[in-house]
Protein backbone atom coordinates (compact mmCIF):
# COMPACT_ATOMS: atom_id res chain seq x y z
CA UNK A 1 0.00 0.00 0.00
CA UNK A 2 1.42 3.38 -0.80
CA UNK A 3 0.17 6.60 1.81
CA UNK A 4 0.17 10.37 0.24
CA UNK A 5 -0.22 13.16 2.33
CA UNK A 6 -1.13 16.67 1.45
CA UNK A 7 -1.62 19.57 4.01
CA UNK A 8 -3.58 22.36 3.02
CA UNK A 9 -3.46 24.77 6.36
CA UNK A 10 -5.71 22.79 9.02
CA UNK A 11 -6.72 20.15 6.11
CA UNK A 12 -5.01 17.03 5.64
CA UNK A 13 -6.04 14.60 2.90
CA UNK A 14 -4.39 11.01 2.77
CA UNK A 15 -4.29 9.19 -0.70
CA UNK A 16 -4.43 5.28 0.00
CA UNK A 17 -3.96 3.18 -2.73
CA UNK A 18 -3.40 -0.47 -2.80
CA UNK A 19 -4.30 -2.81 -0.57
CA UNK A 20 -5.42 -1.79 2.93
CA UNK A 21 -5.21 -5.32 4.76
CA UNK A 22 -3.78 -6.72 8.36
CA UNK A 23 0.00 -6.43 7.03
CA UNK A 24 -0.77 -2.93 6.04
CA UNK A 25 -3.17 -1.22 8.14
CA UNK A 26 -0.48 -0.33 10.99
CA UNK A 27 1.11 2.39 8.06
CA UNK A 28 -1.89 4.07 8.62
CA UNK A 29 -1.87 3.96 12.20
CA UNK A 30 1.02 5.61 12.31
CA UNK A 31 -0.10 8.30 10.33
CA UNK A 32 -3.48 8.62 12.42
CA UNK A 33 -0.90 8.54 15.21
CA UNK A 34 1.58 11.49 13.94
CA UNK A 35 -0.40 13.53 11.71
CA UNK A 36 -3.45 15.00 13.49
CA UNK A 37 -2.12 17.23 15.32
CA UNK A 38 -4.17 20.59 14.34
CA UNK A 39 -5.75 19.03 11.56
CA UNK A 40 -9.74 19.61 11.73
CA UNK A 41 -10.63 18.24 8.76
CA UNK A 42 -9.28 15.08 7.21
CA UNK A 43 -10.18 13.72 3.96
CA UNK A 44 -8.90 9.85 2.74
CA UNK A 45 -9.02 10.00 -1.02
CA UNK A 46 -9.53 5.93 -2.14
CA UNK A 47 -9.23 6.46 -5.29
CA UNK A 48 -6.61 3.70 -6.45
CA UNK A 49 -7.47 1.41 -2.82
CA UNK A 50 -9.00 -1.74 -4.09
CA UNK A 51 -9.54 -3.39 -0.70
CA UNK A 52 -10.35 -3.16 2.80
CA UNK A 53 -10.27 -5.67 5.15
CA UNK A 54 -11.54 -5.48 9.17
CA UNK A 55 -8.38 -4.42 10.06
CA UNK A 56 -8.38 -1.06 7.49
CA UNK A 57 -11.72 -0.59 8.95
CA UNK A 58 -10.66 -0.54 12.52
CA UNK A 59 -7.97 2.51 11.69
CA UNK A 60 -10.65 4.04 9.86
CA UNK A 61 -12.96 3.95 12.62
CA UNK A 62 -9.93 4.92 15.44
CA UNK A 63 -9.84 8.03 12.87
CA UNK A 64 -13.08 8.99 13.06
CA UNK A 65 -12.79 8.75 17.02
CA UNK A 66 -10.31 11.08 16.77
CA UNK A 67 -11.99 13.67 14.43
CA UNK A 68 -15.04 13.69 16.34
CA UNK A 69 -13.29 15.75 18.84
CA UNK A 70 -11.55 18.32 16.42
CA UNK A 71 -13.48 18.15 12.75
CA UNK A 72 -14.38 16.43 10.19
CA UNK A 73 -13.43 13.07 8.36
CA UNK A 74 -14.71 11.62 5.23
CA UNK A 75 -13.97 9.34 2.53
CA UNK A 76 -13.93 10.56 -1.32
CA UNK A 77 -13.27 8.29 -4.04
CA UNK A 78 -14.63 5.09 -2.72
CA UNK A 79 -15.22 2.39 -5.15
CA UNK A 80 -18.57 -0.06 -5.33
CA UNK A 81 -16.52 -3.23 -3.96
CA UNK A 82 -15.00 -1.02 -0.67
CA UNK A 83 -18.78 0.42 -0.36
CA UNK A 84 -19.81 -2.88 -0.27
CA UNK A 85 -17.34 -3.48 2.83
CA UNK A 86 -18.65 -0.44 4.09
CA UNK A 87 -22.15 -1.25 3.92
CA UNK A 88 -22.25 -4.98 5.04
CA UNK A 89 -20.57 -3.67 8.42
CA UNK A 90 -22.71 -1.27 9.14
CA UNK A 91 -19.90 1.91 8.12
CA UNK A 92 -21.29 3.39 5.68
CA UNK A 93 -23.90 4.62 8.16
CA UNK A 94 -21.08 6.03 10.49
CA UNK A 95 -18.20 7.58 7.96
CA UNK A 96 -19.03 10.51 5.32
CA UNK A 97 -19.07 8.66 2.25
CA UNK A 98 -18.33 10.62 -0.97
CA UNK B 1 -9.99 -29.34 -4.17
CA UNK B 2 -6.30 -27.86 -4.56
CA UNK B 3 -4.83 -27.90 -1.10
CA UNK B 4 -1.75 -26.47 0.62
CA UNK B 5 -0.45 -25.61 3.97
CA UNK B 6 0.76 -22.73 5.67
CA UNK B 7 2.26 -22.18 8.85
CA UNK B 8 -0.61 -20.34 10.63
CA UNK B 9 1.68 -16.88 10.65
CA UNK B 10 0.39 -12.95 9.92
CA UNK B 11 3.30 -12.64 8.05
CA UNK B 12 2.50 -16.03 5.87
CA UNK B 13 -1.35 -14.12 4.74
CA UNK B 14 0.43 -12.97 1.49
CA UNK B 15 1.55 -15.76 0.39
CA UNK B 16 -1.80 -17.13 1.19
CA UNK B 17 -3.80 -14.82 -0.58
CA UNK B 18 -1.45 -15.40 -4.06
CA UNK B 19 -2.77 -18.98 -3.48
CA UNK B 20 -6.11 -17.95 -3.78
CA UNK B 21 -5.44 -15.56 -6.14
CA UNK B 22 -3.98 -18.23 -8.61
CA UNK B 23 -6.59 -20.35 -8.04
CA UNK B 24 -9.65 -18.11 -8.62
CA UNK B 25 -7.51 -16.78 -11.81
CA UNK B 26 -7.11 -20.66 -13.30
CA UNK B 27 -10.84 -20.80 -13.16
CA UNK B 28 -11.34 -17.30 -14.50
CA UNK B 29 -12.75 -15.59 -11.45
CA UNK B 30 -14.24 -12.17 -11.95
CA UNK B 31 -12.21 -9.25 -9.91
CA UNK B 32 -15.46 -8.90 -7.66
CA UNK B 33 -15.84 -12.06 -6.51
CA UNK B 34 -11.92 -12.08 -5.73
CA UNK B 35 -11.92 -9.57 -3.70
CA UNK B 36 -15.06 -11.15 -1.37
CA UNK B 37 -12.87 -14.06 -1.35
CA UNK B 38 -9.62 -12.44 -0.39
CA UNK B 39 -11.14 -10.59 2.46
CA UNK B 40 -12.52 -13.64 3.77
CA UNK B 41 -10.17 -16.09 3.46
CA UNK B 42 -7.71 -12.93 5.40
CA UNK B 43 -9.99 -12.68 8.18
CA UNK B 44 -10.04 -16.22 8.90
CA UNK B 45 -6.90 -17.23 8.22
CA UNK B 46 -5.44 -14.31 10.66
CA UNK B 47 -8.16 -14.81 13.35
CA UNK B 48 -6.39 -18.65 13.33
CA UNK B 49 -2.65 -17.11 12.94
CA UNK B 50 -3.36 -14.25 16.26
CA UNK B 51 -5.43 -17.20 18.38
CA UNK B 52 -5.22 -20.94 17.05
CA UNK B 53 -2.16 -21.51 18.57
CA UNK B 54 -1.66 -19.62 22.00
CA UNK B 55 1.06 -21.42 23.33
CA UNK B 56 2.97 -23.69 19.98
CA UNK B 57 3.55 -23.05 16.49
CA UNK B 58 0.43 -24.59 13.94
CA UNK B 59 -0.41 -24.76 10.44
CA UNK B 60 -3.75 -24.03 8.17
CA UNK B 61 -4.61 -26.18 5.25
CA UNK B 62 -6.31 -23.91 2.62
CA UNK B 63 -8.42 -25.91 0.19
CA UNK B 64 -9.68 -24.31 -2.52
CA UNK B 65 -12.28 -25.72 -4.71
CA UNK B 66 -13.60 -23.96 -8.01
CA UNK B 67 -14.75 -26.83 -10.07
CA UNK B 68 -18.58 -26.59 -9.17
CA UNK B 69 -21.53 -23.79 -9.39
CA UNK B 70 -19.74 -22.21 -6.35
CA UNK B 71 -16.31 -21.93 -5.39
CA UNK B 72 -15.48 -23.56 -2.00
CA UNK B 73 -12.50 -22.37 0.43
CA UNK B 74 -11.97 -24.78 3.32
CA UNK B 75 -9.52 -24.20 6.10
CA UNK B 76 -8.25 -26.91 8.73
CA UNK B 77 -6.34 -26.57 11.78
CA UNK B 78 -5.29 -28.81 14.72
CA UNK B 79 -5.58 -25.75 16.80
CA UNK B 80 -7.55 -24.98 19.93
CA UNK B 81 -11.34 -25.47 19.02
CA UNK B 82 -13.07 -22.37 18.14
CA UNK B 83 -16.86 -22.17 15.97
CA UNK B 84 -16.54 -18.68 14.34
CA UNK B 85 -20.16 -19.20 13.33
CA UNK B 86 -21.54 -19.63 17.05
CA UNK B 87 -20.31 -16.27 17.50
CA UNK B 88 -23.34 -13.18 17.94
CA UNK B 89 -23.72 -10.84 15.49
CA UNK B 90 -22.60 -7.23 16.60
CA UNK B 91 -24.29 -4.27 16.92
CA UNK B 92 -23.88 -2.85 13.67
CA UNK B 93 -26.12 0.38 14.23
CA UNK B 94 -23.61 1.88 17.16
CA UNK B 95 -22.66 4.91 16.53
CA UNK B 96 -18.42 5.60 15.76
CA UNK B 97 -18.45 6.15 19.90
CA UNK B 98 -19.81 3.01 20.58
CA UNK B 99 -18.61 0.36 18.39
CA UNK B 100 -16.37 -1.94 18.67
CA UNK B 101 -14.35 -3.92 16.45
CA UNK B 102 -14.62 -7.55 17.95
CA UNK B 103 -16.16 -9.86 15.51
CA UNK B 104 -16.25 -7.55 12.65
CA UNK B 105 -14.14 -9.47 10.69
CA UNK B 106 -16.09 -13.18 11.31
CA UNK B 107 -19.70 -11.04 10.42
CA UNK B 108 -17.95 -9.59 7.40
CA UNK B 109 -17.50 -13.28 5.88
CA UNK B 110 -20.90 -14.45 7.18
CA UNK B 111 -22.16 -11.58 5.03
CA UNK B 112 -20.38 -12.01 1.86
CA UNK B 113 -20.74 -15.76 1.62
CA UNK B 114 -23.58 -17.82 0.79
CA UNK B 115 -22.48 -20.44 3.21
CA UNK B 116 -20.01 -21.15 5.96
CA UNK B 117 -19.76 -23.98 8.20
CA UNK B 118 -17.74 -25.56 11.12
CA UNK B 119 -16.99 -28.96 12.07
CA UNK B 120 -14.88 -30.26 14.40
CA UNK B 121 -13.42 -33.33 13.53
CA UNK B 122 -10.17 -35.75 15.04
CA UNK B 123 -9.24 -32.96 16.84
CA UNK B 124 -9.30 -30.30 13.62
CA UNK B 125 -11.23 -26.59 13.17
CA UNK B 126 -12.81 -27.39 9.34
CA UNK B 127 -13.99 -24.50 8.39
CA UNK B 128 -16.07 -24.14 4.74
CA UNK B 129 -17.24 -21.09 3.45
CA UNK B 130 -18.95 -20.85 -0.23
CA UNK B 131 -20.42 -18.63 -2.85
CA UNK B 132 -21.79 -19.16 -6.51
CA UNK B 133 -19.85 -17.86 -9.27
Amino acid sequence: MEISKKKEESKLTVGLSGRLDTLTAPQLEAVIQNDLDGVTELVFDLKDLVYVSSAGLRVFLMAQKTMNKKGSMELCNVCDDIKEVFTITGFADIFTIK
Amino acid sequence: MTEKTFPAEINELAQVLVFLEEELDKAGTGPKLMVTFAIALEELFVNVAHYGYPDSKGNVKIGIDTSGDSIVVQLTDSGIPFDPTALPDPDITESAEERKIGGLGIYMVKKSMDSMKYEYRDSQNILTISKRK
